[in-house]
């Protein structure tokens, strides 16, 4: 039954637009958040591809328990979107013998924090089937996750541990920022036969978050990144976005923290070039290169630890390439060396104030 | 029957708006199941796994051998345990509702698992509970107000504001820290078990997991260790149905019985009625013994049903039907062990009102106690600097710069 369920026609509700390939904005765009447009994308693939198949624990029936592929169980069948047991290995290596079987999976964890039982299938498995194999063989997985802090999660609901899966040779790595982006780039991530995992900060699902936890929330509505075309759009892989142009500095970042950058430089009062890196690996050198040698100041940001941590990298990228532009040493802003805390969690979050400090540490250096 | 191969999805017997069905559990009649002596031979016993221990029948009294032949006095302080168990929970859900708690996950309808189990054990033997078995934690002496200061990340929190609300610890009374990560204590009560026997003691160890965490591989490697080195520990399975929004039969429930899982591996399983405190208590006394003997490990799964939703953030309407609850065969834990006393001649609704009353002064009050050390929101706060603690035994010096970074900017800030 769900078989035949599962032989979508291309004229399929979801997938309103056919021009495959075309990175044109459709005519109809809507207001969605980013739990609306990551279940866009999984509606839009499914629809148009039938050996896409999405798996995860609470995906199915329930619609996952961040409402991702709500209802996308009933629509394309339970062949489609299935229900996985509580194993995060399990999950993944099932994800890779589907994908080497010629189906394209998107496998869900339901929290960052929880994909380690699955990082050997990931590192010793996804990531090097190409490469061992000579090409022979491979597994276009995409596995997303939701991750990062500000919601009271304690240290098993907040990690964001995307500098692990960077350290990995093959595997591609993306943390988005807003509904537009998400919505592409997790196309992009499904169509891609490389393997992508796709963290998408769950503090910004509902709407953009400055980093202020007094204020009242705000939704997706009034961003302009919160329009989002119904239909099939793709945001490449492997390109990162300057969201705001700036002359003082450049702030190279990703997922929450864009926003709560974009605040603090405003209320720093500096003209800063705002980079959000989006894809985090393969990394887009030459975007940061062109800014930061214009701008001559850096400060890089993000919410997970400091040492080790994908700031490092992109540190050392700047350095190299903008080496005899830099009027300043680059300056980090990450959370802090240790678990994510429960209590002291706007103490550990690199808030509007930590980032406003780094900034003006850039620029007073003569 | 098909004649190729298909994709069996699981699907529960009953949804939202469907009439409760739990005839997909096989059930023996109370007293039905023989107790074997507790250095049995794994291999003569395996028809434990499949059936199901039980003490109480349906007229309230204790039948067959397994009865444990309790004290009145035990009875009813095991009694006490379940509805101050209860009485915790539904304050602790009603203060996550109000914004006092940031998050809380309760045992309602399981609460037998815990405190059944809890009775059977010596002050020694180290336990490695889950999340929903805050019963051992009250019941081993960890006080309402230590919890509740805990779920409040107040100045008085145990984890010292490090854990979202129910992961408590208590190593003077051996219960170990509870993880969110599901099964991953599974293995470490294994080596806990294999440390004791490594250094001649007669304590041992025992673990908790649910049905759906079955499906994890600490789990199964648990078993492979338990197995091969012979460890004195008791596993547990508590099967109350539901993980999340998916049903047992997500983690195999479909096929066999949980307590099957380690027969392939010569682990003696025993399926157990997990609201009948009389039966719970039963087969982990009769475990401990054969694990303190040097017989070796013991798979218990305690068949019951997750009375409330998964945790504050989920809700089971979307998933199961409402009234499932109340259809399950195996009946309310406190209920049933009220209406034993009761047929004995030991209880009644009288008593059983007022013992509601007491537990919920007692946890009310401790409350009022708890609140005033603080929470999120109000003072007394922990230290800041407590955040720095605890990653390592010594505070590396990038550390103490990390944190003097911090005070400066907060002192600063004023």
């Amino acid at each position: 039954m769900s078989a035949e369920k599962s032989a979508v026609s291309p004229m399929s509700p979801g997938s309103s637009q056919m021009n495959s390939g075309s990175r044109q904005m459709n005519p109809g765009s809507r207001q969605m958040n980013m739990i609306q447009a990551i279940h866009s994308a999984h509606d839009v693939m499914l629809g148009r591809d039938p050996s896409v198949v999405v798996l995860g624990q609470d995906v199915g029936y329930f619609g996952g328990v961040f409402r991702c592929t709500d209802g996308l169980q009933e629509k394309y069948g339970e062949h489609r979107v299935i229900d996985a047991p509580i194993a995060e290995g399990g999950i993944i290596g099932v994800a890779i013998g589907l994908g080497v079987n010629g189906l394209r999976p998107v496998a869900e964890i339901q929290f960052a924090d929880y994909i380690y039982p699955g990082f050997d299938q990931v590192v010793s498995e996804l990531a090097r089937l190409r490469y061992r194999s000579a090409g022979e063989f491979f597994s276009p997985v995409t596995i997303r996750t939701p991750c990062g802090g500000g919601i009271r999660g304690g240290q098993t609901h907040s990690q964001s541990p995307e500098a692990i899966f960077t350290h990995i040779s093959g595997v591609k790595t993306v943390m988005v920022s807003n509904p537009y982006d998400a919505k592409g780039l997790l196309i992009s991530a499904i169509e891609s036969d490389d393997p992508v995992v796709f963290f998408e900060p769950k503090r910004i699902y509902n709407g953009p978050f400055d980093g202020d936890p007094d204020k009242p929330a705000v939704s997706w509505a009034a961003h302009p990144k919160g329009q989002v075309p119904e239909g099939y759009y793709t945001v490449p892989l492997g390109k990162a976005e300057v969201v705001e142009q700036g002359s003082d500095l450049t702030i190279i970042t990703y997922g929450t923290i864009v926003h709560v950058a974009q605040a603090a430089a405003r209320r720093a009062g500096v003209s800063a070039e705002i980079i959000d890196v989006r894809t985090l690996m393969p990394l887009d050198v030459e975007t940061l290169r062109e800014s930061v040698c214009k701008t001559g100041r850096c400060l890089v940001a993000h919410e997970a630890t400091r040492f080790c941590g994908y700031g490092a990298e992109l540190v050392a990228t700047v350095q190299k390439e903008c080496f005899w532009h830099l009027e300043a040493p680059i300056s980090r802003v990450t959370g802090w060396d240790t678990p994510y805390p429960h209590a002291f969690e706007w103490q550990y979050f690199p808030v509007q104030q930590r980032l406003i400090d780094g900034i003006k540490k850039v620029m007073e250096t003569p | 029957m098909s004649q190729q191969p298909y994709l069996h999805i699981p699907r529960p017997t009953a949804r939202p708006g469907d009439k409760p069905d739990f005839s997909y559990l096989k059930l023996s009649p109370a007293g039905e199941v023989d107790r074997p002596a507790t250095d049995a031979r794994a291999a003569d016993i395996e028809h434990l796994a499949l059936k199901l221990v039980r003490v109480l029948d349906d007229d309230h009294l204790a039948k067959g051998p397994w009865d444990p032949g309790l004290d009145t006095e035990t009875l009813v302080k095991a009694l006490r345990w379940m509805v101050l168990n209860r009485a915790y929970d539904e304050r602790m859900q009603r203060m996550q509702r109000q914004g006092k708690v940031t998050f809380y996950i309760q045992s309602l309808g399981e609460e037998a698992v815990s405190i059944g189990a809890g009775l059977a054990f010596e002050d020694g033997d180290m336990l490695f509970p889950a999340y929903r078995n805050q019963g051992l934690y009250l019941m081993r002496g960890t006080g309402l107000v230590e919890m509740m200061c805990q779920c409040l990340s107040n100045s008085r929190d145990m984890c010292k504001g490090r854990q979202m609300p129910i992961f408590y610890q208590n190593s003077k009374k051996n219960l170990f820290t509870i993880s969110g990560n599901l099964a991953t204590q599974y293995p470490q009560a294994v080596g806990w078990a294999m440390g004791a026997a490594i250094k001649g003691e007669r304590h041992i160890a025992a673990s908790w997991v649910g049905d759906g965490s079955t499906a994890e591989a600490d789990f199964h490697y648990a078993l492979t260790f338990a197995a091969v080195y012979n460890a004195p520990v008791i596993l547990n399975v508590t099967n109350n149905q539901w993980a999340i929004s998916t049903f047992q039969g997500f983690a195999g429930g479909e096929r066999r019985p949980f307590a099957a899982r380690g027969l392939g591996l010569g682990i003696p399983g025993i399926r157990v009625d997990g609201n009948d405190l009389l039966a719970v208590y039963a087969v982990t006394r009769w475990a401990a013994t054969r694990a303190r003997a040097g017989d070796g490990p013991t798979l218990i799964e305690l068949v019951t049903y997750r009375g409330g939703a998964h945790s504050t953030s989920d809700d089971p309407s979307r998933y199961r039907p409402k009234d499932e609850w109340k259809a399950f065969p195996l009946g309310d834990p406190v209920e049933r062990l009220k209406q034993h006393l009761a047929r004995l001649g030991h209880w009644s609704d009288e008593q059983h009102k007022a013992l509601e009353e007491e537990m919920k002064a007692l946890v009310a009050e401790a409350w009022k106690e708890a609140i005033s050390y603080g929470s999120l929101t109000d003072p007394p706060f922990l230290d800041v600097s407590l955040m720095f603690e605890d990653v390592f035994a010594e505070m590396p010096d990038y550390l103490v710069a990390q944190r003097d970074k911090l005070l400066a900017m907060q002192r600063q800030q004023g």
